[in-house]
């Protein structure tokens, strides 16, 4: 893997859940354009993490970080740092579909363009948005169909054009194939090889063999400690600790 | 075998009893329609919804300018409490878990028991008063007012069905938190607050006591906010205490139309509610 420019920077990220002290001390580059998987066991602190680069985390009542998160090179949790603003730059996907369901596909996919007043040609926006999802050729006899008459794995796709339509850099995945079946999971996988040469992308996942087919590089967290960061194919093939060799191998976990 | 015998006998009579019950908490209803319809389906004519009411006596006399005072009336209470009603709910379902929150809730709920009459003196002293006349304003706010209490509880409870997700999904878009309280959770809500407000606007449409002092009645037709309204339910109620047959006969078909409004506002509402405008969210 060729060394690009870290896009995102976390140094000594600590996060809580009042008194409950979920991530520890977590120091970890993503790469601009790339891909970086988050895997661990559950509870250990994936999707905190990365929740905190969106800043959704401070939503929770009685949550704290403590550390710093910079992107580009500016701290993201500066004072003069809307969490809004952050938010259309670094767009998220959840772990289950979640499309408006009052709304109908195109209206999804414009959802932030209208609630934030981005003008524009919304419709080719729209169009390109769910191009770049691959959800093209299914929805376009029937962009005015409700969202929630789609499959789960189009409503998953639907919610990734949803997150590009306000054009985001970042682009944060909570474990986005663990509701999908396999033919849907395939797809968003292939999907984020197709993005990643315009998002820097950030995925949590479960699977391990997902980690391993879609990410460039690999971070594991153990307890709410990064045990390990670097590419892929080293982090699966020759890791440095024993504990990720141990996850990686299925001994535990 | 033979305490089988007794367990099915008890179980029959226990089974009657309740459809006893049933039947005798009915028969008031039942007699209630029954009667309001043989007494004023006679009286029912086109002329009866439009022409205004006349002296004892004089033939052609009719309740239209109540029947439109009662619809401009619920129209100004829809002014003053749906906005009210439908943001306080909103805010408690949001932002509602605070103390702030837990005093909104509780005021809230020792509101709702408030004696509509005491909603109608309050109306009196905010509007009446300082105006220094009855008007059809004072009406709107009263019953405006009794509509906030029960709308912000119905709107509370909706809201809060709405899933995260949904919330989570908004505010990742870099939605700011008002526009997502607003245009993504509350339009989720939207078909069950629809049929809450059709609820309580029904409800209002049934007030008598709040519009005594302060809408007042009128003679003629009224279209000013500042001047006194006809409504059915004080038509109705001075109608019924007059000491004319006439009038009595009147007060029968105005309290059958009334019946009529009323209950097609509640069928609208469950008919909305029926056919899927509030579907419930995964």
């Amino acid at each position: 893997m060729t060394a690009k420019a870290d896009k995102i920077s976390v140094e000594g990220l600590s996060a809580y859940f009042g008194k409950t002290q979920v991530l520890r001390s977590v120091t970890a580059g993503m790469p601009a354009k790339s891909v970086t998987a988050i895997i661990g066991p559950s509870g250990c602190g994936k999707s905190t993490l990365l929740r905190c680069l969106n800043r959704m985390h401070e939503l929770a009542p009685g949550a704290r970080v403590e550390g710093s998160i910079h992107m580009d090179g500016h701290d993201i949790q500066g004072r003069d740092v809307d969490p809004v603003h952050l938010r259309r730059l670094v767009g998220m996907v959840f772990q289950r579909p979640n499309p408006f369901p009052t709304m109908s596909i195109f209206d999804n996919v414009s959802a932030g363009l209208r609630l934030n007043g981005i003008r524009g040609d919304h419709r080719t926006m729209v169009v390109q948005c769910l191009r770049q999802a691959a959800l093209w050729d299914e929805v376009k006899d029937r962009l005015r169909a409700p969202a929630i008459s789609l499959s789960g794995g189009q409503q998953q796709r639907l919610c990734i054009a949803r997150a590009l339509a306000v054009e985001p850099e970042v682009l944060l995945m909570d474990e986005p194939t663990s509701a999908l079946d396999p033919i849907a999971t395939a797809k968003v996988e292939d999907l984020i090889h197709e993005l990643k040469s315009k998002y820097t992308i950030v995925i949590v996942t479960h699977n391990m063999q997902q980690a391993a087919r879609v990410s460039d590089q690999t971070a594991f967290l153990y307890m709410g400690e990064l045990v390990e960061v670097g590419p892929t194919e080293q982090i699966f093939t020759n890791p440095r600790e024993a504990r990720t060799e141990d996850y990686v191998t299925g001994k535990f976990g | 075998m033979t305490q089988l015998a007794r367990r099915h006998a008890v179980n029959a009579a226990m089974t009657l009893l309740t459809g006893l019950a049933v039947v005798v908490a009915l028969i008031p209803l039942a007699l209630l329609l029954w009667l309001v319809v043989s007494k004023g389906a006679s009286g029912l004519s086109w002329s009866f919804f439009t022409n205004l009411p006349t002296p004892v006596g004089e033939p052609g006399g009719g309740i239209g300018n109540a029947l439109l005072g009662t619809l401009y009336l619920v129209g100004l209470a829809c002014l003053v409490g749906l906005p009210l009603g439908v943001g306080a709910g909103v805010f408690l379902a949001e932002r509602g878990d605070g103390r702030f929150g837990s005093f909104i809730r509780f005021t809230a709920e020792v509101l709702s028991g408030v004696p509509s009459i005491v909603v109608g003196i309050v109306a009196y002293g905010l509007v009446v008063v300082p105006m220094k006349r009855f008007s059809a304003l004072a009406g709107g706010v009263a019953l405006g007012l009794l509509m906030v209490p029960t709308l912000a509880r119905t709107t509370e409870e909706l809201v809060r069905l709405v899933p995260g997700s949904l919330r989570e999904a908004s505010l990742a878009l870099g939605i700011p938190q008002w526009k997502t309280s607003l245009r993504v959770v509350l339009r989720t809500a939207l078909g069950g607050v629809i049929t809450a407000v059709l609820l309580a606007v029904a409800r209002a449409a049934g007030e008598t006591a709040p519009l005594l002092f302060t809408a007042l009645n009128n003679q003629y037709w009224n279209f000013a906010p500042d001047q006194p309204t006809a409504s059915l339910t004080v038509q109705i109620y001075n109608y019924a205490i007059s000491p004319y047959e006439d009038w009595h006969q009147k007060a029968w078909t105005a309290a059958l139309v009334l019946l009529i409004l009323v209950g097609a506002l509640n069928l609208t509402a469950r008919f909305l509610t029926r056919s899927g405008l509030t579907r419930e969210q995964r």
